[in-house]
């Protein structure tokens, strides 16, 4: 598996309200979306394109346990997640929701650069500085979950795959 | 070789004979609880959609509590799902009968080793037993019912070393809102071991406290190894199980991650300042506070050890009049115990305006929201922007003594002046 897209770099303790913004939790999930991280990059929502990467820093995902936080980025087509570290709850969630997190303390990139990532192989190559950093890989039997397109897809194969056996 | 007891129970319920921080491992699940808003509302159209059930009725414990006693129609029909759903699936349901983290404690459900799960952030309640016990997301939750096992990644052990003995007007509260002070709420990958003297004095109910505001400092979860004051709470709850002391603890040359020593006795009551756990400071760094709410409950805050403390400052005092305070017990069954030995009636006496046994305005939910600009203290474990009520409202958060004290005074102050009155 691999992914490329442009970076949008976030700082520190970006937390579940930045990306799922209260007052939007009760409206749908587009809406809430064209929300996400409104707070610290109002242009953040309309420039997003399919596959790219949101690049965050320590304990990103903070905050409560709602998946509209990684609902909304999905929503928006980020491809991958990486950052210096996750809050637990939300990392669970994204590989849950079929979207690929990975902790990589050393990335260095800015905003609109071209990153290419192997989940699997635990690698990440910055494109346009030509710089390649090792992180910890997704394990296989995540990843599985992942490629699945998260949890459910999953859930649903595994037990078709029982009541076939 | 070596393990700390975190690392011994995941091994046990992974089937291996040892296991390593960082390591992805998937254990079997001997408990699962979920609540009215996370549970069977967010996971019985998935279940079905996937045309699965519960992987053993006998480990799903569902609690109404958030939600209770039903406030609207909306509130109405969730509870209504809830009880269905499961009578439905044969599950044991706790109805109105308390906060979930208090109510599974109080029927022995939680035992030393276990392995378990909760759709709810502050599951790390269960440590307090010497479980493991974490924290999900729904959809996370919907595969444990199905597949009954869960893959978590082995964290570290952070030891918190309490030696002496905590001073009177002290209490697990301020302990762990200080060290949501001094280490933050970034604590990531991280389990909280809990010993010392000062914890082996605590009781369980302040136990529950530790192990649930570990949540506040983002670790995975906390834990504290069994002892006798474990054996004989579970004994209390009138079932007999036969538990291995020796087996369910740290050995002492186990690797921890660090190790914190606090010197118990010296420790002063806490407040932590709008918006964050972190914001705590020792309670004499604050200025006398004007506040117009005081509010003793949640799953942190409102279990009979907590009522007591409220009760032992309130004891022939009167809330002042520029203040309200509210109490809503932690389970029906403390509401009865503190009305049988008296000590509802010293906090009604006072003043105290009892509420139901719920989550309530902890969440955001039940009775006792704050309006725009008001203040409020209260013995509760979050105090984020609008949690308790308006956006504008502010929360400081401090144990049930101090809360009492700010009762009486109308004012945040240090409640060991009030209890010293009465020495
Ligand atoms: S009382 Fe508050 S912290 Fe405890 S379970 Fe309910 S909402 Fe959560």
């Amino acid at each position: 598996m691999k992914l490329t897209g442009r970076a949008f770099v976030f700082g520190d303790r970006i937390d579940t309200d930045l990306l799922a913004p209260g007052p939007y939790m009760r409206q749908p999930l587009d809406v809430l979306a064209a929300h996400c991280l409104e707070a610290i990059d109002p242009g953040f929502a309309a420039e997003v394109r399919p596959g790219d990467i949101v690049v965050g820093g320590e304990s990103f995902g903070v905050g409560s346990s709602r998946e509209q936080a990684v609902q909304a980025l999905a929503k928006l087509g980020v491809g991958a997640i990486i950052a210096k570290s996750f809050a637990r709850i939300f990392y669970r969630n994204a590989l849950n929701l079929g979207v690929p997190a990975l902790v990589c303390p050393q990335l260095q990139a800015e905003r609109g650069q071209r990153i290419e990532v192997q989940p699997i192989e635990g690698r990440v190559v910055n494109l346009d500085t030509g710089r390649e950093y090792r992180c910890d890989p997704i394990p296989a039997q995540l990843m599985e979950i992942v490629t699945a397109g998260g949890l459910m897809p999953w859930l649903e194969q595994k037990l078709a795959r029982e009541r076939q056996a | 070789m070596a393990a700390t007891l975190t690392e011994k129970i995941i091994a046990r319920a992974c089937g291996r004979d040892a296991v390593k921080p960082g390591e992805i491992v998937t254990g079997r699940l001997d408990l699962l609880m979920m609540h009215d808003s996370g549970g069977p509302r967010r996971v019985a159209s998935r279940l079905e959609k996937l045309g699965a059930r519960v992987w053993d009725p006998d480990k799903v414990v569902v609690v109404s509590d958030h939600f209770v006693p039903a406030v609207d129609l909306e509130s109405a029909q969730i509870l209504a799902l809830t009880r269905n759903w499961a009578r439905a699936q044969g599950v044991r349901h706790y109805d109105m009968l308390g906060i979930c983290h208090v109510v599974l404690q109080e029927h022995g459900h939680v035992r030393p080793g276990m392995f378990c799960v909760g759709g709810d952030s502050h599951s790390p309640s269960g440590g307090a037993f010497g479980a493991f016990m974490v924290g999900m997301g729904a959809t996370d939750i919907t595969g444990a019912l199905v597949t009954g096992e869960v893959w978590v990644r082995v964290p570290t052990t952070t030891r918190i070393q309490l030696d002496g003995r905590l001073a009177r007007g002290v209490s697990a509260k301020d302990v762990m809102l200080m060290l949501c002070g001094t280490l933050g709420m970034g604590n990531e990958g991280q389990v909280f071991e809990f010993g010392g003297a000062a914890v082996g004095a605590l009781s369980m109910h302040e136990r529950l406290t530790l192990c649930n505001m570990t949540a506040e400092l983002g670790a995975v979860t906390g834990i504290v190894p069994p002892d006798a004051t474990t054996v004989a709470a579970l004994e209390a709850t009138g079932q007999s199980f036969g538990v291995d002391l020796a087996a369910w603890q740290s050995d002492p040359d186990a690797g921890f991650g660090a190790v914190h020593r606090h010197d118990a006795a010296t420790l002063a009551p806490q407040v932590a300042a709008p918006h964050s756990p972190a914001n705590s400071r020792p309670v004499t760094d604050y200025e006398p506070i004007a506040i117009d709410q005081c509010y003793i409950g949640a799953c942190t805050g409102a279990k009979l050890d907590d009522l007591r403390m409220a009760a032992e400052v309130l004891k022939g005092r009167k809330v002042a009049t520029t203040t309200r305070l509210l109490i809503a017990p932690a389970s029906a069954a403390m509401t009865n115990q503190a009305a049988a030995e008296g000590t509802l009636a010293t906090l009604t006496a006072a003043g105290a305006i009892l509420l139901p046994s719920g989550c309530g305005a902890c969440a955001g939910m039940g009775a006792g929201m704050l309006g725009d600009s008001e203040v409020g203290i209260s013995t509760t474990a979050r105090n984020f922007k609008g949690r308790m009520g308006s956006t504008h409202s502010q929360v400081y958060l401090a144990s049930p003594y101090a809360v009492a004290a700010a009762a009486v005074k109308g004012v945040i102050c240090d409640p060991r002046e009030l209890l010293e009155e009465w020495a």
